[in-house]
């Protein structure tokens, strides 16, 4: 255990510093993300003052304070793409980082995880920007702010275990471009990141109780813009922890077939 | 007269390479069902909590829509990769054997790459245009459809010279990707009508990155929105917008010094 966490904390402090010094393609990237969430808050603030100051329960502050929250929780969703482990099987990139001393995804999850400290600092920039644009509506108690600070961590473990099930995929066929697609439809719909799920019909709102995809999104956000009950907020982490076990332990049995599957392709 | 025959010698060749790879095919409609379900489901819930949005219907939201998909479409065959390929070429320092050619350079840039599966987009946006159309019970004169395909056309010119202004940035400053990544996602703004987004949006919509022109614009065109001042200032603009975007790919061809020779 002490060795796993002396890898994670080399492991961050490297991918730290490595991501600072691209700290000016970072932005650009965080920029081009910007335009989503914006469209969305726009459409769905004309909305509410057509219907004369609010929809669902949302006034266009509130929608405002949903999306400039999104662009964070967004970003902390990023992380090793099932594209990336596309690549690295095709090209057999993997035979290397198997020869390591510790299952590869530790690595991902290090290394995207010190990223997220990079992407954390740029942001706090960002949203001050947005803040002064779209004038959101935001007052935070204590506890939401602590639970939104583990919630969003939460979020990027439990996308990372799915992301690498899909990515995993690729051990038995070669190209998935098009399940990934799917995949990222559903979760446009089903995670809140299109819009707050308590504006989705009720019958979409019940299938995703089932499904990881809320926890990554809708959860966190609505963590620190709602006004959840503390016993709904605990419950939330408690589900989140529940999506990242099953994701680790599939992960697991995944890896365990794929794994026999992989022949090193590549050098 | 050159220049057309040259671009179609090269549109044959890249259809004939693509239509070897059959299975791309099913693998880009099914990708464009998907966009065209997201898009949807978007409408659909808009429309749950309202009637109309900024004075649209659902249903002219619904041609907006078409021509988003329609023009994105084009964007992705015809311009995107040959853009791409421009920008590869200058960093690599790779674009002396284009400019040594013998034939004008920025059209030679233009017609090399096409992506002839890409216009499954195109067909779906189409499609939806058409059921749009026909379920608003509107007949289209002759004048309307005119003005249609011409400011489709002047929107298509517009992006293809704003993407070539970016694409010559590169003769600059080296890496733009992320400025190529900034694009695709303001061109989702054009989902939506411009109108809806706050001034100084909808003006940098319009006039600095033009999606207005591609897909508003003719929506106004189909809806009896547009008006005579508009269209010609889309010709305007359209004029300025080639002539500007020329000089600037020009400009960048005199400076650039290539690597390989």
């Amino acid at each position: 255990m002490r060795r796993v966490l002396d890898f994670y904390a080399q492991f961050m402090r490297l991918s730290i510093q490595e991501q600072f010094q691209y700290r000016v393609a970072n932005y650009f990237y965080m920029i081009g993300m910007i335009a989503e969430p914006v469209i969305y808050l726009v459409v769905w603030s004309t909305v509410a003052e057509a219907q004369g100051g609010q929809v669902g329960g949302y006034t266009p502050g509130e929608f405002a304070a949903y999306y400039i929250v999104w662009t964070l929780v967004r970003n902390m969703n990023l992380v090793f793409t099932p594209y990336g482990w596309e690549y690295r099987i095709q090209k057999g990139q993997l035979s290397m980082e198997l020869l390591r001393p510790m299952h590869p995804i530790h690595n991902d999850v290090a290394y995207f995880a010190g990223w997220k400290v990079v992407v954390i600092v740029l942001w706090i920039p960002l949203a001050i920007f947005l803040a002064w644009i779209f004038k959101p509506t935001l007052n935070p108690t204590l506890i939401q702010g602590v639970v939104f600070f583990f919630a969003i961590w939460g979020a990027y473990l439990i996308r990372t275990m799915s992301l690498s099930l899909l990515g995993m995929i690729t051990f038995w066929t070669t190209r998935v471009g098009a399940l990934y697609e799917l995949y990222f439809a559903l979760e446009l719909v089903l995670s809140g990141r299109l819009v707050p799920m308590t504006l989705m019909p009720a019958w979409v709102q019940q299938v995703a109780a089932y499904l990881p995809f809320q926890w990554t999104f809708f959860f966190p956000i609505e963590a620190l813009v709602g006004n959840l009950p503390t016993q709904q907020l605990l419950y939330g982490l408690g589900m989140q922890v529940l999506w990242i076990t099953i994701g680790i332990i599939a992960v697991n049995i995944m890896w365990r077939f794929g794994i026999r599957r992989f022949s090193a392709v590549g050098n | 007269m050159h220049s057309i025959r040259l671009a179609g010698t090269f549109l044959r060749i890249a259809i004939t390479n693509e239509l070897q790879y059959r299975v791309n095919f099913f693998i880009q409609i099914l990708q464009s069902l998907i966009s065209l379900a997201i898009g949807l489901i978007g409408l659909a819930l808009v429309f749950d909590y309202t009637s109309d949005l900024n004075g649209w219907s659902a249903n002219e939201l619904l041609m907006v829509m078409g021509i988003y998909l329609l023009m994105g479409g084009v964007i992705r065959a015809a311009i995107q990769p040959n853009m791409n390929r421009l920008m590869q070429e200058i960093r690599e320092g790779m674009l002396d054997y284009a400019l040594t050619k013998p034939a004008d350079s920025q059209v030679l840039v233009s017609v090399r790459e096409f992506r002839f599966w890409q216009l499954a987009d195109v067909a779906v946006g189409a499609v939806v245009l058409g059921v749009a159309f026909s379920r608003s019970g509107q007949t289209l004169s002759v004048v309307q459809a005119l003005a249609f395909i011409a400011v489709l056309l002047m929107g298509a010119l517009m992006i293809y010279s704003f993407w070539l202004m970016i694409t010559s940035s590169a003769f600059w400053i080296i890496r733009v990707d992320e400025i190529v990544n900034l694009f695709e996602g303001i061109y989702a703004a054009g989902r939506w009508p411009v109108g809806i987004y706050p001034n100084w949006l909808r003006l940098s919509l319009t006039f600095l990155i033009p999606v207005a022109f591609a897909v508003t614009i003719p929506a106004e065109a189909l809806t009896g929105r547009l008006t005579l001042p508009t269209l010609l200032g889309a010709l305007a603009l359209t004029v300025f917008f080639l002539a500007i975007s020329r000089w600037i790919f020009k400009l960048g061809a005199r400076n650039y010094s290539g690597a390989s020779a």
